[in-house]
């Protein structure tokens, strides 16, 4: 696109990034949790699009929270349904 | 008890023929029901195979009577097919993407890939309509497509081009759209979302009705010994007779018109039967003009089998009736009827331990004689589970040979735990565990405090009443749904529970600025909540001693309470007074005391006046700091108090309010008027520059926005001053300005409105403009820009209005209506769709927010997994309040 422009910079969209399969293991097990019960995040959402994620990988994403200051949150990478 | 079983999955399909057939018993052929003796005919309607709903009768399926036989299905052989109204989209759909030749969907195998994918990465996506252009021609056969037209309820036609282009629409009859569903192959059909094995999309045009089993339509017997039939029976005889004309018709050889309207009136009685409501179909109706209610209709909306039938129930064990206020009782306890109390029980167990008072119960009966005696039982339950209700005549045998292993229905006593629900319950705090109390009378008793979470008043408003039927729900409710557990609101932080109306104006005329009570009016006002012993008298004047009201407020206090804030009264002005303020008069203020400083040093209040952000519901810092100190239940007693002091202290003074309470002088009166004429002058002269070009637009605006804005703003400045005129002369003596300066009720603006002047009325923000062509009504001059001619109420409510300015505060008004009703709605569904989706939500102890299914919707709650209820205004930790408590003075965030 040229003009050099990344979702990611942008001071409202929080950190998302590819967690490793040692990390997901550890995360699935910390929760007691399948895969399919993560939160979904699309395949074309412009931020897992920027950080070159795959279907299937686990995105973590730091958030600045007006609570509890920083708040993680995890989302699975899946394919947007037709329609 | 039996295992709970998991739902593996459900599977959704079409009845086909041959399932309608197998399921039926009977084959129906007679429209008529009974025939003069009053027996079913055979093959009818009301044959006896379909089940029996009349008593004596045995069911020739089955064999089984009425109340055994659960009814079984019947058949109607349909003359033609017809198409089922549920599925009209489901068949264009298919119509426009198939091949009116071969049947096979209209895209080559290399399409089908590029729209799902490759065969071996497809996912449950399916092919829609979208994806399949026009009028193209099938990749297989080479056929060219036509246009499906669809017309609403159940037309559907080809539109052919003839030689000349000309447009020319066929009509497909059931009988043909049956025949291209038909060819459609089973693999094309999974491609589209449709399983073939259950739902063979020929099934969606019926040749065969099932007839539903008489249980279902059951017919009822009027007084006058006649037969009156169920709606859907109604339908199905339409449906015979049209059938049986159909078929005599085609046997005849009849002409192709009249089988074409047979056909069509065939289609409307098996359309309506569905569904009485589809769009474009004049609904059957009844020989009164009813239309009828048919299957669609019993399912759908409110009152339909789901959300009528199946998620809402009736419960036992319950009660309703008006409420009224007691402020006598406290916030945890409600007032019940006697006659409430007789009629709902509660079950217990007989034992060995307690089985003398338990007889004593029975021996009272259903009947107790008096409000305060103890209460009787209304049925025993016998160890095999026989009940015996408990009558005068029955009891003393009963309770003779009660036993430890019986279960008898105790009467309602006081103290017994209840649940307490006002409609629409909208947050958790609508439905709360009560304590009860019997009382004389019809109503349910509430005190007023707790008016604000069922958000209550007693203008005729109806509350439910729960009894808890096991031990553990009583627990639960008192430890879960108790008043005293539900003072915080989750909401906010804060208390939704305090002090309203007359409390407040009662709390605020006692502890404002410093008053001396003799020991007796001290007993008198404290009569509800009296101290162990009275605290030092503040002075003792000619050997009578004198307590401050200030002293009286802190005998209700918390010995260690440590605050410091400013009351609703405060003016904010540029340099506080602090403790001053209760003594220095304002001299922005008519130099009236203001007192607004409060300043409460262990247990005793220094300075200050209590009034609602003090004591208020949904306000109260005093509650809250006392609730977080010292617990909820420190804070329920102190809720009761206070209240009970306010309402002592508002009836040691006395307290009233009428229309001469706003009078004022005529040097106010003249004052007033002069502002309001120089107001209507400035308006002048802001016209008259308008109209000679030389006012100056504000940027961004055109002229007349300008001139609009200005105006609005001269005569908005106007009301407030005559508001100032009036609240000038009307002082803290006047009980209009005791209720607006504490908080308790209404605000100098409806002060303003009833001494001063009403002000401009505003219909979306702007003055009045509506009406005739140039004007608002014809008492003005077209063009007429001025400020009576658009709305300005000059007069006050208590000077009263002219006729075109009660006209115009009636349009005002019926603004603020529509946008109530509006919103009403609009929010009550919005809400039922924000419940519907967080319903089964649930916190774990993990932290985690899960469905029910285990998906994670919150890795934390509310990130960082605090109870809003337990924190303070939305902080968790009240860092002010404690630092508060340690150095006993003013802490500025």
């Amino acid at each position: 696109m040229g003009t050099g422009f990344s979702v990611i910079k942008h001071v409202m969209v929080p950190d998302h990034q590819i967690m490793t399969a040692e990390e997901i293991e550890e995360l699935l097990a910390a929760f007691k949790i399948t895969r399919d019960q993560l939160p979904n995040i699309y395949h074309d959402d412009p931020a897992v699009k920027e950080i070159g994620a795959k279907i299937n990988d686990v995105i973590r994403i730091v958030r600045n929270s007006k609570t509890a200051g920083k708040a993680e949150a995890y989302r699975i990478v899946v394919k947007r349904p037709k329609k | 008890m039996t295992s709970p079983k998991r739902v593996g999955k459900i599977e959704f399909g079409l009845l086909s023929p041959k399932d309608i057939r197998k399921m039926s018993v009977r084959k129906i052929i007679w429209a008529d029901t009974y025939d003069d003796d009053g027996f079913p005919y055979p093959q009818g309607l009301m044959d006896l195979h379909l089940g029996v709903i009349d008593p004596g009768l045995r069911c020739k399926t089955c064999g089984n009577k009425a109340s055994e036989c659960p009814g079984h299905f019947g058949h109607i052989e349909l003359a033609k097919p017809v198409i089922h109204v549920g599925y009209t989209r489901l068949i264009r759909k298919l119509l426009r993407v198939t091949c009116r030749n071969c049947g096979r969907l209209l895209l080559s195998t290399d399409e089908i890939s590029k729209v799902l994918g490759p065969e071996d990465e497809r996912n449950d996506d399916t092919i829609s309509e979208k994806d399949i252009k026009k009028e193209r021609v099938c990749p297989f056969c080479g056929e060219q497509q036509l246009k499906i037209n669809f017309e609403k309820p159940t037309t559907f036609s080809e539109v052919m081009l003839d030689e000349n282009g000309k447009k020319n629409e066929q009509k497909l009859t059931p009988a043909d759209i049956r025949a291209r569903l038909e060819k459609i192959p089973d693999e094309d059909l999974r491609l589209l979302g449709i399983n073939p094995a259950v739902a063979r999309p020929e099934w969606t045009c019926l040749t065969v009705l099932p007839v539903p089993p008489v249980t279902m339509r059951p017919s009822i017997i009027l007084e006058n010994g006649q037969r009156s039939e169920d709606d859907l029976t109604h339908k199905l005889v339409d449906i015979i007779r049209i059938n049986q004309r159909f078929k005599e018709n085609q046997d005849a050889g009849a002409p192709q018109l009249i089988i074409e309207d047979l056909w069509e009136l065939l289609q409307y009685h098996v359309t309506t039967y569905m569904d009485n409501e589809v769009a474009g179909c004049p609904p059957a109706r009844h020989r009164s003009g009813r239309p009828l209610k048919t299957i669609s209709q019993r399912l759908k909306g409110k009152d339909g089998r789901f959300r009528g039938s199946l998620s809402g129930k009736r419960v036992n064990f319950s009660s309703r009736t008006v409420i009224s206020p007691d402020p006598n009782i406290s916030i945890a306890q409600v007032g019940v009827p006697l006659a409430i109390a007789n009629e709902m029980s509660f079950p217990i167990r007989v034992t060995p331990f307690n089985i003398d008072e338990v007889r004593a119960m029975v021996l009272t009966g259903p009947n107790r004689p008096t409000l305060n005696s103890p209460c009787g039982a209304n049925y025993a339950i016998r160890p095999d589970g026989r009940r015996v209700r408990l009558t005068d005549q029955t009891k003393e045998n009963i309770a003779e040979m009660l036993e430890p292993g019986w279960t008898v229905d105790r009467q309602l006593r006081n103290n017994d735990v209840v649940l307490f629900n006002r409609q629409p319950s909208l947050h958790r705090m609508s439905i709360m565990a009560h304590h009860i109390v019997i009382m004389n009378g019809r109503t349910f008793r509430l005190n007023p405090a707790v008016c604000t979470p069922y958000n209550a008043d007693f203008d005729g408003d109806e509350m439910n009443l729960h009894v808890p039927q096991t031990e553990e729900a009583r627990a639960e409710a008192e430890l879960l749904a108790s008043v005293t557990e539900n003072i915080l609101s989750p909401r906010f932080g804060g208390p939704v529970i305090g002090a309203i109306h007359d409390h407040i104006s009662g709390i605020f005329l006692l502890t404002h600025e410093k008053r001396w009570f003799n020991k007796s009016a001290v007993l008198y006002l404290l009569m509800n909540s009296l101290p162990e012993h009275l605290p030092k008298p503040d002075k003792v004047e000619n050997g009578v001693e004198y307590w401050t009201n200030k002293q009286i407020f802190s005998m209700i206090l918390p010995d260690d309470l440590n605050m410091v804030y400013r009351s609703s009264s405060c003016l904010n002005c540029a340099k506080c007074k602090h403790e001053k303020c209760a003594e220095i008069p304002n001299a922005d203020n008519n130099n009236s005391i203001q007192d607004a400083y409060v300043k409460i040093v262990d247990g005793n209040l220094v300075c200050g006046t209590i009034d609602k952000k003090s004591i208020g519901a949904m306000a109260g810092v005093i509650l809250q700091r006392i609730i977080r100190t010292h617990g909820l239940e420190r804070g329920r007693q102190f809720v009761d108090d206070v209240t009970k002091l306010a309402i002592r202290g508002i009836m040691y003074d006395g307290y009233s309010f009428g229309i001469d309470d706003e009078d004022l002088t005529k040097n106010e009166y003249g004052m007033i008027s002069e502002a309001l004429d120089k107001a209507e002058d400035d308006v002048e002269r802001l016209i008259r520059s308008y109209e000679a070009g030389t006012l100056e637009p504000l940027p961004g605006r055109t002229l007349e926005e300008t001139l609009e804005m200005n105006t609005m703003q001269v005569l908005g400045k106007a009301r407030d001053s005559t508001g100032k005129i009036a609240g000038g002369h009307l002082g803290l003596s006047n009980s209009a300005v005791v209720m607006a300066v504490s908080g308790a009720r209404g605000s100098m603006l409806n002060l303003t409105q009833v001494a001063g002047c009403v002000g401009q009325q505003a219909v979306r923000g702007a003055r009045i403009n509506r009406g005739y062509e140039g004007r608002t009504l014809p008492h003005f001059k077209k063009g007429d820009k001025g400020a009576t001619a658009h709305g300005f109420v000059r007069n006050s409510y208590k000077s009263g209005l002219t006729p075109t300015e009660f006209f115009f505060h009636a349009i005002g008004g019926r603004e603020g209506l529509v946008d109530t009703a509006v919103r009403t709605s609009q929010s009550g569904y919005l809400q039922r769709r924000m419940i519907n989706a967080l319903q089964d939500l649930k916190v774990g102890y993990d932290g985690t927010v899960r469905t029910s299914g285990g998906r994670i919707i919150q890795f934390k709650y509310g990130e960082d997994s605090t109870d809003p209820a337990k924190g303070c205004a939305g902080d968790p930790v009240d860092v002010k309040g404690i630092v508060e408590s340690i150095l006993k003075e003013e802490v500025r965030k």
